[in-house]
């Protein structure tokens, strides 16, 4: 890639300031193609979260936590039909404005080259996670026609990983549209590709937005059920 | 999407194969001829005459448009064009290489360049067709009587009014220079009536969002009968058809051979880079032969040399509307101001200022170059009248804050240069503090000192610009107002 070309913030198209010094230059930097004001609007999830779904706590009601879970997560967990397939999942930042207008742009509006962004930030998790498969969230056939690509397999093939694509949708109408006991209650969204046998495999799914947990454990249940050992998901934000 | 290209006809193809080219591939796109026993969709129509959408705008089924095609009706232009082996956006006239990227494309089977500049409209790549209307164009019936407003021009709008109807008739190009509050949407009405009696396609376009909102009402008070589209991001007009649009020049973009003649207002206001997309949005949207007039209260350095030399057709309106000179601003300077305002203090000349405006009861704008220096002075401003209040861009308040001070329930506002341009009080007088600083240019100061001595009844105002140093740029907004006072005293449009 030309050096020229990197000197703009994929986000905000101003110019990225590099702090030019000799270590700089003589090691490897780790790339950037955002700039410093956007990456400030982007916030971390830290400090103490649930621990199948990484809803941080700090801004959750006492009353809506049940030791290290969440409200939602006691509840899925509390289903017999539900429990113990999502083993845990990882988000890295909150679901903001900024987020949210990025992602829109990404995903909506088609703009492949955020995808660098997102790599870029996902690549020392997908890395630590080690699994045996990475397994991208589908879109439907007439959504990949819309956007002209998957945003998860996108992510996963620019930070240098092969995307195992072993599941498919079923349903093309829009989730959002629906409530959620509708959700949860629907018999299947996803299938698998073929007869796989997928015994003691660690898996970890990847999705760019972690909104209602339904969608990952319904891809973690169909997984399970092909006999997958673990489950973990990760997805940019929450 | 794909086509293939037999016996002098696109085919659209749904899955890749070999035999099959993107129609950024295809040098020499065919046109089938009209068929004018065609029985076209006249909705179809109404959508995409003048226009430059994509299939996604559409809301038809591709066959339909198709067939469209085949019989002559629709135009298919490739999205991403080649000049060499350059690329060129076909529908914002991106040509930077930082804005275009590539991906791994669905629709064609191959790796696809778009460009991201324009993303916000739809994405267009080396496999997208830009779509128009080559069929007849549709009626509009036209009312009795086309104007309804009534009101009477000042002498020097007049001047200007006919020049806009005269450039408009001969397909020329015409700079309406005219000082702020001199009343210039006006100028435009004669224009518009005479263009749209002779089945014209108008367009009003302005930068801003806010000038298209306050625009439109007036322009359908004056013109009650006549269908009017108006434009912006998100607005529901997108796919109505109308002798008369008024559109962010944004929406322009989505324009394509439309207009007879098109009035850019407030030119000015234009970041300089933005300049020359903005051209290119204005030349794809207006027909070869047009009209194409600019509003202007502070044109650039190049266009006013244009106009001294001879190589710009203009019509100044030197003279506000109420007939009482602009106010000329004075040059206080205040020393450090910067370093005094990190000591929490404000230079005594300032402070003076501001104890004049609180003791007299006159409500004052005070422009800030930056906001967190503005918000290091409100709460010293604050203890000087308790209930002053800053404004920013970002500022989620920002209306209410504007609104309260019409409401005269703030004595002071802070603010950047946000309030530059477009709102106005009746009654009040300006400070710039910093007036040395780069964002402060010519035009913006032109602006700023245009907001004292709006109302005809307090047609005076105090303009005072504080600075560390007296820049090129404060010396050329002074000599423009001046000149403008001069020449409209000259005129005899100053009482
Ligand atoms: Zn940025
Ligand atoms: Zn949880
Ligand atoms: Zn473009
Ligand atoms: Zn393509």
């Amino acid at each position: 890639m030309n050096l020229f070309l990197q000197d703009r913030c994929l986000i905000c198209h101003e110019l990225i300031r590099p702090s030019i010094s000799w270590r700089a230059m003589i090691s490897v930097e780790k790339e950037h193609s955002i700039c410093t004001a956007c990456e400030s609007k982007l916030e971390k999830i830290e400090g103490e979260t649930c621990h199948i779904c990484c809803r941080p706590f700090i801004y959750l009601d006492e009353k809506f936590r049940h030791g290290n879970l969440c409200n939602d997560c006691t509840r899925w967990e509390e289903d017999p039909e539900w429990q113990g397939f999502l083993d845990k999942n990882i988000s890295l930042f909150l679901y903001n404005d900024f987020l949210k207008e990025v992602l829109a742009k990404f995903k909506y509006r088609g703009d492949y080259a955020l995808v660098k962004v997102f790599s870029e930030l996902m690549k020392d998790k997908l890395i630590k996670m080690e699994p045996d498969l990475f397994v991208p969230i589908p879109l439907s056939d007439e959504r990949l026609y819309e956007r002209g690509f998957n945003q998860a397999k996108a992510i996963l093939l620019v930070s240098g990983f092969t995307p195992s694509e072993i599941i498919t949708r079923i349903h093309t109408e829009k989730q959002s549209k629906k409530s959620r006991s509708e959700r949860i209650h629907l018999p299947q969204v996803f299938k698998l590709c073929q007869d796989l046998n997928l015994k003691d495999k660690n898996i970890v799914i990847i999705d760019d937005i972690y909104t209602t947990g339904s969608t990952l454990r319904h891809a973690a249940r169909l997984l399970k059920g092909a006999g997958a050992a673990a489950i973990q998901s990760l997805t940019i934000a929450r | 999407m794909r086509f293939t290209l037999r016996s002098q006809q696109l085919t659209p193809v749904k899955f890749p194969h070999e035999d099959s080219f993107r129609i950024s591939q295809i040098p020499f796109i065919p046109q089938p001829l009209l068929n004018p026993d065609f029985p076209y969709n006249k909705d179809l129509q109404q959508l995409l005459t003048g226009k430059q959408l994509l299939l996604e705008d559409i809301p038809f089924p591709l066959n339909e448009i198709h067939t469209h095609y085949e019989n002559g009706y629709i135009t298919y232009r490739s999205g991403i064009q080649y000049k060499g082996k350059k690329p060129c956006c076909g529908r914002c006239g991106n040509k930077d290489p930082q804005w275009f990227s590539a991906y791994p494309c669905k629709r064609c089977g191959e790796t696809c360049l778009y460009c991201r500049h324009c993303i916000m409209m739809g994405r267009i790549s080396e496999c997208t067709p830009l779509l128009g209307w080559n069929g007849p164009v549709p009626d509009t019936a036209l009312p009795q009587k086309i104007m309804a407003w009534e009101g009477r021009l000042s002498e020097g709008q007049q001047v200007a009014s006919d020049h806009v109807v005269n450039a408009i008739q001969q397909n020329k190009e015409h700079l309406v220079w005219a000082v702020c509050g001199a009343g210039k949407t006006e100028v435009l009405f004669a224009g518009i009536q005479d263009a749209l009696a002779d089945q014209k396609r108008i367009c009003i376009a302005t930068p801003r969002t806010d000038v298209v909102l306050e625009l439109t009402p007036r322009l359908k008070a004056a013109f009650p009968e006549i269908t009017i589209a108006s434009l912006y991001g998100g607005s529901e007009d997108r796919h109505l058809f109308a002798p008369l649009t008024i559109a962010t020049t944004h929406q322009l973009l989505r324009f394509y051979h439309a207009f007879d003649a098109i009035i850019l207002d407030e030119v000015d206001a234009f970041p300089f880079t933005v300049e020359e997309s903005l051209q290119y949005a204005a030349i794809q949207a207006r027909k070869p032969n047009s009209a194409m007039i600019y509003l202007t209260a502070t044109p650039n350095q190049k266009w006013q040399r244009e106009c001294r030399t001879g190589k710009r057709a203009f019509t100044t309106i030197p003279a506000r509307f109420h007939r009482h000179p602009l106010p000329v601003p004075e040059f206080i300077w205040c020393g450090n101001w910067q370093k005094q305002l990190h000591k929490n203090k404000l230079p005594p000349s300032i402070l003076k200022w501001i104890k004049d405006r609180t003791v007299s009861n006159k409500q004052a704008l005070l422009f800030f170059p930056h906001i967190p220096l503005m918000e290091k002075a409100l709460p010293i401003v604050r203890g000087l009248a308790l209930d002053t209040e800053a404004v920013h861009a970002e500022d989620p308040v920002r209306k209410e804050k504007v609104q309260k001070m019409r409401a005269k329930e703030i004595p002071l506002l802070l603010t950047t240069t946000i309030l530059e341009r477009g709102v106005t009080f009746p009654n009040i007088d300006v400070a710039v503090v910093g007036a040395e600083d780069d964002i402060f240019t010519e035009s913006a100061l032109v602006q700023i000192a245009g907001r004292a001595g709006r109302s005809k009844d307090h047609p005076g105002g105090i303009v005072t610009f504080f600075h560390y140093g007296k820049t090129e740029e404060m010396l050329k907004a002074k000599k423009q107002i001046v000149g403008m006072n001069r020449e409209g005293i000259r005129k005899g449009l100053i009482d």
